[in-house]
């Protein structure tokens, strides 16, 4: 198991150091920071096994943390584990800097000691480690001993992740569907490669111990429930937006730990009773009838040795009531240019030398329009006999719904022992898609 | 309120500042004053100095102070035991306290607190915690047990913590048994033969049932210890594999990779015409896939593991061929991924389809690489050679520039691969000689002109064609085109003799190239002087290549999938490889797969202690060069104490004591064979083998085994320096190659003239095997009685005289319990062992040994056998040596 843990910033000074295990010594320490902080090549892997003892690290900001051992370890544990200290560091105090580590060391002992014993990962969800462990030094003595107890069963029982006993005024929840759209495609238009992660984030602002089911249009519920025929030819008919589209076929999701797997597994049905606050409900991915916002059609050309013709179409694809925004549209050009004429009908586009590439960025773009960039590149004569590689045009962007097609379909809440009924909850859902890695080869 | 000015202090006096302000009588500055002490702690500073001062503000109410007390504690106690006693009281009663929360930090604490004194002290405390009321108390109770045994594994054993521990299993709290399955696995991985972890049916059970309400952590724990488990049948295989699939959509992606590990596993039970199989093979895939869009270090893990998982099952089906073009997404976008994307052969043995489809479809560097990959995989793997060969005949048609090119440098290897085979494809080669521009390209297909000569009809003009340009030419296509027209000339001495003479004064003449001017001449001597030998020089068969890759041994493979998720798959390397001491030495197995090794579990287990690990290549390096004279660190663990000595003698011999008995009949003395080093640690290379005295020469019988895919020539072998300075009297005797699969028994006589360098254990050889793949190292006991001379007869009188002059220093006893030895002094005799003299005392027979060793040393015994009683009782006076183990001794009289 983790045999230490240290907290470093970017000089490589520590700042917490705790250790667990009795095989990891102070050298351990030093180790870790000529090795790696200050190794004279970048460490690239986030292993590093140093006189048979291993390091773990992840960076934040300029902060390194590590997690040191001589064992076996589960190593997806360990990481996990690093991700969730800076989580729950973040949670209690902030941005994870120098300054704030040092300011709130006895606290981040605290959660040390709690989280991690002889190395093994405890409860680590917030919501339960706050009713016992404050920046305001610890609460234990002047609670009773019902309060104690309570705390106890809360952080080793099956609901550790929500504390009982919390209170709104108004029980109110939003879900934000965050997609990234990931797509390359060939000079001619053909897919080579489209698919979608998106998120399911929920910010919960509800009283007692609310039972949640979440619904969406996921294609073997649909299916199940014979509602859809919707298999025959969902997304092709409709460039709205996805909103015809009457199913999705997940390839695979995930949850955080409050939703019953089992369940799931079972009758695939999303039941949970949810953290107080913003978590990740779900992960998933998609890769059928995936909705592409926008279309590149890129033509290059050579004009003699010295001079490229380029010409970008973009078109939107989805509802012209949508706006799409944050537009980018990457152009590379060779590194043997020596200048570059742009003409745009819209946005504003620049050659950026330092990046070899024309950047051509549109603040708004409504759905179904077209726009279009032409540049001349004048290039230098070279020796070099090796062609420019071509790399593709990239784009970036952000779209008020979602390009899988994800819908929600109900988010019910349930709490038998409070007076507070489905209806009384205010609802808020959005979605958001943007892109990843979106690219037209030219 | 901010803590960093605690950080700030580095003036002189500051250590007689704190210790002032923490005998303050002021609440709150103590309490600044422990956090500046904590802050000097953190950042190396050596403050144990204040250790009295900050245990005295342990009594206290405030809890927040007393956590950083303990803090303090946890640090400083081992460098100061006896003060640390003065805490002992306040641990022990705060672990009355009516409050959980103090209750288990008091446990939590003392558990890392290892001194010798404290540990005594918890032991109350931890049975009282361990059965608290409170679920958080029991859950670090559990920890704690786990704690007290790294520091005193006896005392936990005596005090009966392990059944308590045991019985937590089935606590109602489920993370009560999730710690309490860690803190089993934990101590069962330090007793692997020990029936700690007594996993059954009913208790798997449970853990089942509380994997499904632990935390994410517990889950992992769970699930960790459920890999280890063999299920008794494939229905319960099956249950387990429903019971476990759901945790495949957890966040968490080690609670993923646990779950695929113990899928994996217990997927080998289930029959594979199953239809259960198929889907479990089918929702293997995507969420695998999905760890390769989590945080970059978690999406290095996954990749190692992904890499390992794909090796062993090649159809993941549709899902892979996506995971392949993400690949190929995060490599075409360096600015993505900060982590060096690596990959094997399998991936593509498993999409070659695919890989033809994107050769012409994605960026040039990439379908580079994949082109060069199926040559690869030609080279690797023979069944797929033929296949392979047409894919990359296929893409050749494509006529893509860049496609063809690199087709062509691989297939020149898989003609030096395979020859005599493929070499109908040279016509298409041919075709597209013009169309090349790539030196490597135009090198790879000059040599195949020239070493093909004879087939192919214009192979004169396709080489003159080449020569137009010579000076144009990079060095690499130069020289090869020397070559080629030589080997051209050797073959078709009549209509070519214009062409090599040209080639020559071209390489020779005109060129300021000293690589090519010196093989240029060299050609035209050898042609000149004497065609003949030319031809055997020039036209000589060519050795195989082989290709090293990526690719794992299968034995390695399979012991690495029980390690999925664990630092060993990320390594790619056994636990024992970076593991110190005995854990993690344990060997894992599939189960349904070929078995070698019984299960460490079983009765005869005790006996294969696997030989001492070595530490690592670097030290031992070292040594073996005469480099360092201090001892090595090697020496495995040494034996507990309370194993008993006939536990410790079987240890040390590899064999049980029966057959070391029946072996005392003839005159050599023999040992059972042991694997010294595993085919795993040696890249295919087994070496089995045991010691003997024939005929007063000691010897090495070995048997190496190849289980790699290649040759193995070209073996030596060395010994570090040891305690008798044994070393190979001659050079290992392996005269033919070690093809796949066979295995060579080799003597090696050894003399004892090396160097001197005493060993812990005394007996403990360090070994360095070399072959043409690498060097391997591997350490083995030798019976100590091997060196015992011939003349090792001690005189009467000079034998009293001895016995009474060593002092009693060296004067050891033993007993030796439940052995029925017939010791006849004729058949120690044989074993060089001899008995002086006799008597009988009170129903005792008493003997009195002698025997001498190679290096001179005499050593003398008593030994006392009491009639009717199995039970030897043995006094030992050694010569010289002051610091023999006991377990040397033992064996050496048993002898």
């Amino acid at each position: 198991m983790i045999g230490g843990l240290f907290i470093y910033n970017h000089k490589g000074e520590v700042l917490i150091s705790r250790v667990y295990r009795d095989d990891i010594g102070r050298n351990a320490v030093d180790a870790f920071r000529v090795n790696v902080i200050h190794a004279r090549q970048q460490v690239r892997s986030p292993v590093t096994n140093i006189a048979r003892t291993s390091f773990f690290h992840v960076k934040r900001s300029n902060i390194w943390l590590a997690a040191v051992t001589k064992q076996n370890v589960n190593a997806a544990m360990v990481f996990e584990f690093l991700y969730k200290m800076c989580d729950v560091m973040t949670a209690y105090f902030g941005k994870i800097s120098e300054e704030n580590i040092k300011n709130n060391f006895v606290l981040i002992y605290e959660l040390l000691d709690e989280i991690l014993d002889f190395g093994y990962p405890q409860n680590s969800e917030t919501g339960a480690l706050k009713t016992f462990i404050t920046q305001q030094g610890i609460k234990g003595q002047v609670k009773t001993k019902e309060e104690q107890s309570q705390i106890t069963s809360q952080v080793t029982g099956q609901i550790g992740w929500r504390r009982e006993g919390i209170k709104y005024r108004r029980n109110e929840l939003f879900l934000d569907v965050l997609e990234s759209v990931n797509l390359l495609m060939s000079p001619q238009g053909q897919v080579l490669s489209a698919h979608v992660s998106g998120r399911v984030v929920m910010k919960s602002y509800l009283s007692g111990m609310p039972e949640c089911k979440f619904g969406m249009n996921d294609k073997i519920v649909i299916d199940k429930q014979g509602k859809g025929g919707a298999s025959d030819d969902p997304g092709k008919s409709d460039l709205g937006g996805g909103s015809g589209k009457q199913s999705i076929a997940i390839d695979d999701c995930t949850f955080h730990q409050c939703v019953r797997l089992s369940k799931f597994d079972s009758e695939r049905s999303i039941s949970f009773i949810p953290p107080d606050g913003e978590y990740e409900l779900m992960r998933y991915r998609t890769t059928k009838d995936i909705i592409l916002p926008f279309r590149v059609i890129p033509l290059v050309r050579e004009v003699g040795r010295t001079k490229l013709e380029v010409k970008v179409v973009i078109k939107s694809n989805f509802k012209p009531s949508l706006l799409a925004q944050k537009i980018e549209v990457r152009i590379p050009t060779p590194l043997n240019t020596s200048g570059v004429q742009v003409i745009c009908m819209k946005g504003k586009a620049k050659y950026k030398a330092s990046e070899n590439a024309i950047v051509w960025k549109i603040k708004r773009m409504a759905g179904m329009k077209e726009s279009q960039i032409s540049a001349e590149i004048e290039l230098l004569p070279t020796n070099d006999k090796k062609k420019w590689a071509r790399p593709p045009i990239s784009m970036n962007f952000e779209v008020p719904f979602a390009p899988s097609g994800l819908k929600v379909r109900y988010l019910k809440v349930f709490e038998s022992k409070l007076n507070y009924s489905d209806h009384d909850v205010i609802k808020w859902v959005r979605y958001i898609g943007r892109s990843g890695i979106y690219e037209t080869r030219c | 309120m901010t803590d960093s000015k605690y950080f700030t202090t580095t003036k002189k006096g500051e250590i007689f500042e704190l210790k002032a302000e923490l005998n303050s009588d002021k609440k709150e500055k103590k309490k600044e004053a422990v956090k500046k002490v904590i802050a000097s702690m953190t950042v190396g500073k050596d403050v144990s100095a204040l250790f009295p001062d900050v245990v005295n503000c342990m009594q206290t109410d405030n809890l927040e102070l007393k956590k950083l007390v303990y803090l303090y504690l946890m640090n400083y106690a081992k460098s100061q035991p006896d003060m640390a006693i003065m805490a002992v009281n306040t641990f022990v009663k705060d672990c009355e306290d009516p409050n959980p929360l103090i209750r288990a930090l008091a446990v939590r604490t003392m558990g890392c607190i290892r001194v010798d004194k404290i540990t005594e002290y918890l032991c109350e405390p931890l049975r009282k915690c361990l059965k608290d009321e409170d679920p958080y108390v029991r859950k670090t109770a559990a920890v704690c047990v786990a704690k007290l045994h790294d520091i005193n594994a006896q005392l936990v054993e005596d005090q009966g913590f392990l059944d308590t521990l045991k019985d937590l299993i089935s606590d109602s709290n489920p993370m009560v048994v999730a710690n309490a399955v860690a803190a089993l696995s934990e101590i069962a991985e330090s007793h692997p033969n020990s029936n700690l972890l007594d996993l059954n049916p009913q208790t798997i059970n449970k853990l089942l049932t509380a994997l499904n309400e632990c935390t994410e952590w517990g889950q992992i724990f769970i699930l960790d210890c459920l890999a280890n488990y063999t299920p008794r049948d494939d229905r319960e295989s099956q249950s387990i594999c429903e019971r476990v699939t759901p945790r495949l959509s957890h966040a968490n992606s080690a609670v993923v990779l646990s779950a695929v590990k113990v899928l994996m596993k217990f997927m080998e039970m289930l029959p594979k015409d199953l239809d259960y199989y198929g889907t479990l093979l089918k929702k293997l895939a995507p969420p695998l896939v999905t760890l390769l869009s989590a945080e970059p270090e978690l999406q290095y893990v996954a990749l190692r593991n992904i890499n390992l998982i794909v090796q062993r099952r090649y159809v993941l089906g549709d899902d892979l061929r996506r995971m392949f073009l993400y690949y190929s997404l995060v490599l075409g976008n360096s600015r993505l991924s900060p982590i060096k994307v690596m990959f094997t052969i399998a991936w593509y043995i498993t999409v070659l389809a695919e890989l033809k489809e994107y050769a012409t479809e994605v960026d040039v560097d990439f379908v580079r690489k994949a082109v060069r990959a199926i040559g690869r995989c030609a080279i690797k793997v023979e069944q797929s050679a033929e296949r392979c060969v047409s894919t990359l005949l296929d893409l050749i048609q494509t006529k893509v520039n860049y496609v063809v090119q690199e087709a062509i440098v691989v297939i020149k290897d898989i003609f030096r691969k395979y020859p005599n085979k493929y070499e109908s494809v040279i016509g298409t080669l041919c075709e597209n000689l013009d169309s090349l521009d790539e030196p490597e390209a135009r090198a790879a297909m000059i040599w195949i002109v020239g070493e093909y000569a004879e087939r192919i009809d214009n192979a004169d003009e396709l080489l003159e064609s080449f020569l137009e340009g010579f000076h144009d030419e990079s060095t690499q296509v130069q020289l090869q085109l020397l070559t080629a027209i030589v080997k051209l000339f050797l073959k078709k001495p009549t209509e070519t003799q214009e062409l090599v003479q040209q080639v020559l004064s071209l390489a020779t003449q005109d060129s300021d190239n000293p690589d090519l001017r010196d093989r240029g001449y060299i050609y035209w001597r050898l042609l000149s002087t004497d065609p003949v030998a030319a031809k055997e020089v020039v036209l000589a068969e060519k050795p195989l290549i082989s290709e090293e890759t990526d690719l794992i041994e299968p034995t390695l493979l399979e012991e690495l999938i029980c390690h999925i998720g664990t630092l060993a798959s990320v390594y790619h390397k056994p636990p024992s490889a970076f593991v110190e001491g005995s854990r993690g030495v344990q060997h894992k197995r599939l189960a349904g797969s070929s078995v070698e090794s019984p299960d460490a579990g079983s009765a005869a287990g005790a006996s294969e202690a696997p030989p001492a690990v070595i530490p690592s290549q670097g030290d031992l390096l070292g040594d073996l060069l005469n480099l360092d004279l201090t001892p090595p660190t090697t020496a495995g663990p040494p034996p507990p104490p309370s194993s008993g000595m006939q536990m410790g003698a079987m240890d040390l011999l590899g064999g049980g004591l029966d057959s070391l008995v029946g072996l005392l009949h003839n005159t050599t003395l023999l040992v059972s064979v042991q694997v010294w080093l595993p085919a795993m640690k040696a890249k295919g290379l087994e070496i089995s083998g045991t010691f003997a005295r024939r005929a007063g020469v000691i010897q090495m019988e070995m048997t190496l085994t190849n289980k790699a895919m290649s040759v193995m020539t070209d073996f030596a072998i060395q010994f570090n320096r040891n305690s008798f300075g044994l070393a190979p009297a001659g050079p290992l005797q392996v005269l033919s190659p070690l093809s796949p699969n066979q295995s060579i028994e080799v003597t090696l006589p050894l003399n004892t003239v090396g160097p001197v360098m005493k060993m812990d254990p005394l007996n403990n050889l360090q070994v360095a095997v070399k072959n043409n793949i690498d060097v391997f190292y591997f350490s083995c006991q030798y019976p100590i009685s091997m060196l015992f001379v011939e003349d090792g007869k001690m005189e009467r009188q000079v034998f009293l005289a001895t016995w009474k002059d060593i002092p009693n220093d060296n004067e050891s006893q033993f007993q030796i319990k439940d052995c029925h030895l017939n010791a006849s002094s004729s058949k120690l005799q044989g074993s060089n062992i001899f008995t002086i003299a006799k008597r009988t005392v009170e129903g005792q027979d008493m003997l009195y040994q002698s025997m001498k060793l190679t290096n001179g040393i005499w050593l003398l015994a008593e030994l006392r056998v009491q009639t009717g009683n199995p039970n030897y009782t043995v006094s030992t006076v050694l010569g010289l040596f002051m610091s023999w183990s006991h377990n040397t001794v033992v064996v050496l009289v048993l002898c």
